[in-house]
């Protein structure tokens, strides 16, 4: 039934190599969630984390399709307990790296500073998910890059003024000519 | 207990029953369609139909809630935030496992036809004739020849666009015009005629998506929507197709939240006289009294109604005067596949969204060739650009790199392979008297697994994938070993068997039950063997089939 195709479509994202939080849809989430707070400055947080990652260019950012409480809905909603606790610690642990890196705090850094940091921290969580053994807990950064590709790419923004959306086609060409620099569908 | 009396009773409203109700009901029959969950009405009760991936709070994917809520649709895709309500509750109807099986079921008007596949291909002599020939299980009573004018006549009502690719293993039908492939998908099909000299094929999907407006339905806006419901009547189901056109006559009375627990039986007649309904609201039971009985509740809950039938004359219920009736479960296996990625192309795009892929039918076992097991497998796949979710060189962080993503990828191709199950009168279904569900009815059992025979394919299915890709130029070729656990493939079929013996079947040829004639069952139990093609069509042509036999019999006074 269904989207067998979607499936395969999502083996091919696997396989591209950028893991997309597809997997965490269908075998992620197991059981026990807890209740998890989300403060204001979190979610404002989290947006700018996410507009670091997916910043507004010629077109809108994370932060204008509202990530940050994308990402509140699906930890709270979504993720098994002991993924929340690594996501709402990892908030902290950010911080605690920026300082690091820069000493300062990630929202009291300039843009510049918070590029380059998190440029360094998605090489380490890249690095981690490499390495990492099949049952040690997904990096927080990890979770936090993909929840802000889906969230922007996935909301009504992202769709239809970032990448193209034409909510009903009314055909299918399986071959059309295509000129770099047009977007790309936000589904296929 | 009230009592009333129409001339059939449909038991379903699916695929299958939606047919036979069509069906009866054009040929003047008074009928009565019941069906144990809600009403869906077309269009109006497509709640999700307009929503876009940002309408849903979770866009689409699963919640720790939705996981608890449904310990077995949680097993694979169908769990998922855009169309929960076309799923039952697995707590309301829960059934046993003596081994693993996966069964995802649509309890509503309609059934599974909202959420079906809509992949449609006939059967071909050969796949009648495989049983006798391998001398397994029992012969199909019916050939090609025999199912042909149905097929022909279903096809030209439900609409199946395809392409006549003239391929004799996988005979071409009254198709709409098909839908096209991808250039890739082009290329590949051009590159696998060619290595395998012709005797390979990569060929548009036939689907039950209408590519020009037919019947009075607009048809496919290729919005790739269509396990939502589709306001535009672009794939068959229930509800676009069969039901108005039952409905149109005058003579179909449908009864939602009906649960059929009992088929009455005349044993001085040999003849069913009506079914016993539980209202599944009020828990009321009530009596409906027919001439002609049509069984399409889906195969397994087909199984369990015949054998809860009839207890007083054979204890395991109607139709257990054969050996068959519970055995011979049968799904397709699924869950191996491949994908590789496709150099080029990169001045090419895709326009709409296709719910359609390409289809790879059977190259097993063909013109004399012997593997170490029978049977075949064919390939459902695609090879599209990517989207959003491509890999990035260079930079991973900033607004080039959100560019970067904004532009489509590169292309890949992948397929899954759909492999036949064998029948084995260990695969049953039985009767859990241990275990009642809300409605106190002893639930279902299920004892089935892979054998031998699948268990090797699979490594053909696997194996063959690959080499296909990556001799049709995929780089990257990767190969993955799916999970092929039963009911994955939600094609049960197989547990009340068409034959021509009635000590080896619970079904003639003609779908009926030997022990009562006026029972038709013309849902997937009836299945004497799987073939490795998508079933429905299939399930179409038969149910035509029975109801025009079932409506001559009973102007001759057979019935």
């Amino acid at each position: 039934m269904i989207n067998r195709r979607e499936a395969l479509s999502r083996v091919a994202i696997i396989m591209g190599g950028t893991v997309l939080g597809a997997e965490a849809f269908l075998t992620g989430c197991k059981t026990n969630t807890k209740g998890v707070t989300f403060s204001q400055a979190d979610i404002d947080f989290l947006n700018e984390v996410g507009e670091t990652i997916l910043p507004a260019t010629d077109t809108p950012g994370a932060k204008a399709a509202n990530v940050g409480a994308f990402m509140q809905t699906m930890v709270s909603d979504c993720y098994e307990a002991k993924d929340q606790e690594i996501f709402m610690k990892g908030m902290a642990e950010l911080n605690a790296a920026s300082k690091k890196h820069h000493n300062k705090t990630f929202m009291e850094s300039t843009p510049e500073e918070r590029t380059a940091f998190l440029t360094e921290l998605d090489k380490e969580a890249k690095e981690y998910q490499k390495n990492k053994k099949q049952e040690d807990p997904t990096h927080y950064f990890t979770m936090m890059k993909q929840m802000t590709l889906s969230g922007l790419f996935t909301s009504k923004i992202g769709a239809t003024e970032v990448l193209r959306y034409v909510a009903v086609p009314g055909k299918f060409e399986g071959c059309v000519p295509y000129t770099k620099g047009e977007k790309a569908w936000a589904t296929s | 207990m009230a009592e009333q009396q129409y001339d059939a009773i449909v038991v379903g409203s699916g695929i299958s029953g939606g047919w036979a109700a069509k069906e009866l009901t054009e040929k003047g029959l008074k009928v009565l369609m019941l069906e144990r969950g809600r009403n869906i009405e077309h269009i109006k009760d497509y709640v999700n139909a307009d929503k876009e991936s940002w309408d849903f709070p979770h866009r689409g994917g699963r919640t720790q809630q939705m996981i608890e809520d449904y310990p077995v649709l949680k097993r694979d895709y169908p769990l998922n935030e855009t169309n929960l309500d076309y799923w039952c509750s697995d707590k309301d109807h829960p059934y046993t496992e003596t081994k693993r099986f996966d069964w995802f079921r649509g309890y509503h008007v309609g059934g599974r036809s909202l959420m079906w596949g809509r992949q449609s291909y006939r059967w071909a002599d050969m796949d009648f004739e495989a049983n006798a020939k391998d001398g397994i299980a029992v012969d199909w009573p019916v050939r090609y020849k025999d199912i042909e004018p149905w097929y022909d006549y279903v096809e030209k009502f439900a609409g199946i666009s395809g392409n006549r690719d003239g391929i004799d293993l996988l005979p071409d039908g009254q198709f709409l015009p098909p839908m096209d492939l991808t250039c890739v998908e082009k290329d590949v099909a051009a590159r696998i005629k060619e290595i395998y000299k012709g005797s390979r094929h990569l060929i548009i999907g036939r689907t039950a998506n209408i590519t020009v407006p037919h019947q009075g339905r607009p048809g496919c806006q290729f919005r790739n929507k269509c396990w939502l419901g589709c306001q535009f009547g672009g794939y068959f189901s229930t509800q676009s197709s069969t039901l108005p056109a039952a409905m149109a006559t005058g003579n179909l009375t449908l009864r939602p939240f009906s649960i059929v627990t009992e088929i009455k039986y005349d044993k001085d007649k040999k003849r069913a006289t009506g079914v016993i309904v539980l209202d599944a609201e009020t828990n009321k039971t009530i009596e409906y009294k027919a001439k002609i009985i049509f069984v399409n509740a889906s195969t397994l809950n087909s199984t369990w109604l015949l054998m809860n039938s009839a207890t007083d004359v054979w204890e395991g219920g109607l139709g257990s005067s054969s050996n068959a009736l519970g055995k011979n479960l049968m799904d397709h296996h699924l869950g191996n596949r491949a994908g590789g990625t496709i150099e080029g192309y990169e001045d090419k795009y895709t326009f709409g969204r296709r719910a359609n892929g390409f289809y790879i039918p059977r190259f097993r076992n063909i013109n004399g060739e012997k593997r170490d097991y029978i049977r075949g497998f064919g390939y459902q796949g695609g090879a599209n650009r990517a989207g959003w979710g491509h890999d990035v060189a260079e930079v991973s962080i900033g607004g080039k790199y959100k560019d970067a993503l904004t532009e489509p990828g590169g292309w890949s191709i992948g397929m899954m392979g759909f492999g036949e199950m064998l029948p084995d009168e260990t695969n049953k279904v039985t009767l859990d008297k241990t275990k009642k569900d809300k409605w106190g009815l002893n639930v279902l059992n299920i004892d089935c697994e892979l054998k031998d025979n699948e268990i090797k394919m699979r490594k053909d299915i696997l194996e063959d994938a690959k080499e296909m890709l990556e001799r049709a130029g995929a780089k990257n070729v990767q190969g993955f070993e799916g999970d092929g656990t039963p009911g994955r493939g939600i094609h049960e079929m197989g547990t009340a068997r068409m034959g021509r013996d009635p000590k080896t079947s619970v079904l003639n040829g003609n779908n009926q039950v030997w022990d009562a004639p006026n029972v038709f069952v013309t849902d997937g139990s009836f299945m004497t063997s799987a073939n490795c093609v998508n079933p429905s069509l299939t399930y179409m042509a038969f149910t035509a089939r029975a109801a025009e036999f079932a409506v001559s019999e009973l102007k001759k006074g057979n019935l």
